[in-house]
């Protein structure tokens, strides 16, 4: 078995997005990607590279520079049959896009009663990169949060990257798709034969007893980093990754709480208004009497994100504040 | 007194219409009056609630427009002035009437209101209450039809899309970025500007460096019309030669109707910056009275035909009343409902 994985070629992460991207547009001719530079230039961080080549400029449209428009074309699209695919180019340049998301993709099922639905998936590189500036920088995950009727998802691993960007492209919603601009480059070797995994499952990363920790996309990485000094030390956390932000999991984060009463949250949004904010009330709602702590939040600092490096640092969580949380919260004994 | 645009005169004999035709023209444009004339009654008996904009006065767009393409195939958007060009549409008005009333029997289920008129059925996109959003919306039906004519080479979606919206949204940048695709990829689309020289309290010339909105069309490189918006035949003519360049595969085309509101903004709009003459200069060039007297100037109908027509439609929305009235609230288990594809 070991063998057989090592003979399997690795795949890089943006290229398990295209082989779902490819696969999807192979099955079905309705599915389509729009956005800046994903046709002739093969996207950004070349996740639709060459896939022009294969299927032709109108389904792999290159749009000028209009993401509010652009975005509301996919969204009468969607509400006539096609099944389009947003290219963000960059996730942070949808705020301009937000009145589209908001209102029409998110809402217009519902306004309209159930006339139309709206098969959309928005996806792209998101999160804090390598000192790429405030505005490059960004976790909209955070601000759509609150849009009634869109599912988000972040992807964190090639393997789930594409497993979860096909469930993306068949679901009948509006799907914001979040990548991580620092995770195009990891490497994992995929199953052969095509696989979807289901759009609102969380994944248990570790088994654990200690403590819960819920995180998502690149701030899994951290995690394991730290939970590689924390096992050294005798603990034993369970790690969640979430995969979907909306709806969350509540299926696997219960059972995990009702194991280990204790639970932290690892986020690279900012504190304020984050995801940590809305799963911390959710327990609370939930899953008070199980807990033996008050739930702990590890976010970024609620600050426009530094271009310095020692200062960027300084704005997202790092694993040594990972691991510190953990020693504390498993020492408080009941 | 306000310098008013010099109206553009198009040939009588380029505007012919059957009897049938025009009786057909007539009772659509008739239709959305009463339409109109009975929710601002309903209003103000508490019958219906929130922002409620009238369309009189423009009638002669929505019939010309929409009556020059196949309802029910073809797509039509509307902004939140949209209960005529649903009923244009064929959405019955029992429907819209109910959907007023916020009942479960309303096309959009009671969930949308006046602002937000939906059907799949009869092609309405929507419904849109926010300034120019519908016109991407709009774009987007518009290169389905494409898409599937082109990438899936299936000739039979000939549809053409019009996208409904006022004057005041043309300073807005979703209007600029869609001519702009629908031009550069020659999109089946109708962009029909309701010019009634208000947005809200902003008068056109206050808000607007360029004010004739047609020529806006030119710098993208796609055909450009101004046309009397109270004329429904001229407004009809332009209509057809545009869904005819749309169909054949010519791309799209900007028409820019020159018309007047009747009534406020919105029913909660007292309505005092519209000079008094400038009202009655407009009042006087009421589309359904220019278009009846034509009517039976060229012998095609007689006052009697067209009182008949009158009474028949305000028989229906007298019965979309009722319908409305006795139809039932949504119900409250249902709440959750429709928020996904599933539900
Ligand atoms: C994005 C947005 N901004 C502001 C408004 C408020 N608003 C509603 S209608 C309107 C004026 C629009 O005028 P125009 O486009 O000429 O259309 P008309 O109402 O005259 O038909 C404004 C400012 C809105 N609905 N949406
Ligand atoms: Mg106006």
């Amino acid at each position: 078995m070991q063998r057989l994985e090592k003979a399997m070629a690795e795949t890089l992460f943006f290229n398990a997005l295209r082989e779902a991207i490819d696969e999807e547009m192979a099955r079905d001719s309705t599915v389509m990607v729009m956005g800046e530079d994903v046709g002739h230039y093969g996207g950004s961080y070349k996740v639709t590279k060459d896939l022009y080549k294969k299927y032709g400029d109108l389904r792999l449209l290159d749009t000028p520079i209009a993401e509010n428009s652009f975005t509301g074309m996919a969204v009468g699209a969607a509400m006539t049959g096609l099944r389009p695919i947003i290219e963000g180019m960059n996730m942070g340049f949808l705020l301009l896009a937000f009145n589209q998301i908001a209102n029409n993709a998110g809402m217009l099922r519902y306004t309209s009663g159930g006339n139309f639905k709206i098969p959309m998936v928005i996806r792209g590189p998101g999160g804090v990169g390598r000192q790429l500036g405030a505005e490059h920088s960004q976790r909209l995950e955070a601000y759509f949060q609150a849009v009634p009727g869109l599912k988000i998802v972040a992807c964190s691993t090639p393997y789930n990257a594409k497993g979860l960007l096909k469930a993306a492209i068949r679901d009948d919603n509006p799907v914001l798709f979040f990548e991580h601009v620092l995770l195009y480059n990891l490497k994992e070797n995929l199953p052969d034969g095509e696989y979807v995994l289901p759009l609102d499952k969380a994944e248990v990363v570790r088994k654990g007893e200690d403590v819960t920790i819920l995180t998502y996309s690149r701030m899994r990485h951290h995690v394991m980093q730290a939970v590689k000094t924390l096992e050294k030390e005798g603990y034993d956390p369970e790690v969640i990754d979430l995969l979907s932000l909306k709806p969350l999991d509540f299926e696997t984060i219960g059972a995990s709480i009702r194991k280990t009463h204790r639970v932290m949250v690892v986020e690279e949004c900012m504190r304020t208004g984050g995801i940590g904010a809305e799963i911390v009330a959710s327990i609370n709602d939930r899953l008070f009497d199980e807990l033996d702590a008050p739930v702990l939040r590890l976010s970024s600092q609620d600050i426009p994100t530094p271009y310095n490096g020692a200062m960027e640092n300084l704005t997202i969580v790092q694993p040594q504040q990972i691991i510190e949380a953990v020693r504390k919260m498993v020492a408080v004994k009941v | 007194m306000v310098q008013e645009r010099t109206f553009p005169t198009i040939q009588s004999a380029s505007a012919q219409v059957t009897q049938e035709e025009g009786l057909r023209l007539y009772r659509d444009m008739i239709l959305g009056r009463f339409f109109e004339d009975k929710c601002a009654e309903m209003y103000y008996r508490g019958k219906m609630f929130g922002f409620v904009h009238l369309y009189n006065g423009q009638e002669a767009v929505s019939t010309g427009v929409i009556q020059a393409m196949r309802p029910g195939q073809d797509y039509v958007c509307s902004t939140y002035r949209d209960h005529v060009h649903a009923l244009s549409a064929g959405v019955p008005a029992r429907n819209v009437m109910a959907e007023l009333f916020g009942k479960a029997t309303g096309c959009s289920k009671g969930r949308g209101g006046s602002m937000h008129l939906f059907s799949a059925e009869h092609k309405l996109l929507g419904g849109f209450a926010f300034i120019g959003e519908g016109i991407p919306v709009a774009l987007g039906a518009a290169f389905q039809s494409k898409y599937r004519r082109e990438a899936l080479g299936d000739a039979s979606f000939d549809q053409v899309t019009a996208a409904f919206f006022g004057d005041g949204t043309t300073n807005n940048g979703q209007f600029f970025e869609c001519l702009n695709m629908a031009a550069l990829w020659k999109l089946p689309i109708l962009f029909v500007v309701e010019n009634n020289k208000w947005a809200i309290g902003m008068a056109h010339e206050r808000a607007t460096s360029q004010q004739e909105i047609y020529k806006k069309a030119s710098v993208f490189g796609l055909p450009g019309y101004e046309v009397d918006g109270m004329d429904v035949l001229a407004v009809r003519a332009i209509a057809q030669e545009a869904v005819a360049r749309a169909r054949a595969g010519e791309g799209p085309t900007l028409i820019e109707c020159l018309t007047y509101r009747f009534r406020g903004h919105s029913l909660a709009d007292p309505d005092e910056l519209r000079s008094k003459d400038e009202k009655e200069a407009w009042l006087a060039r009421d589309p359904i009275k220019k278009f009846a007297a034509y009517m039976v100037e060229q012998n095609l109908a007689d006052q009697s035909e067209l009182k008949a027509i009158e009474k028949e439609i305000q028989a229906e929305i007298d019965e979309a009343v009722e319908f409305a009235l006795g139809s039932p609230e949504p119900d409250p288990a249902e709440l959750y409902k429709y928020i996904f594809a599933e539900d």
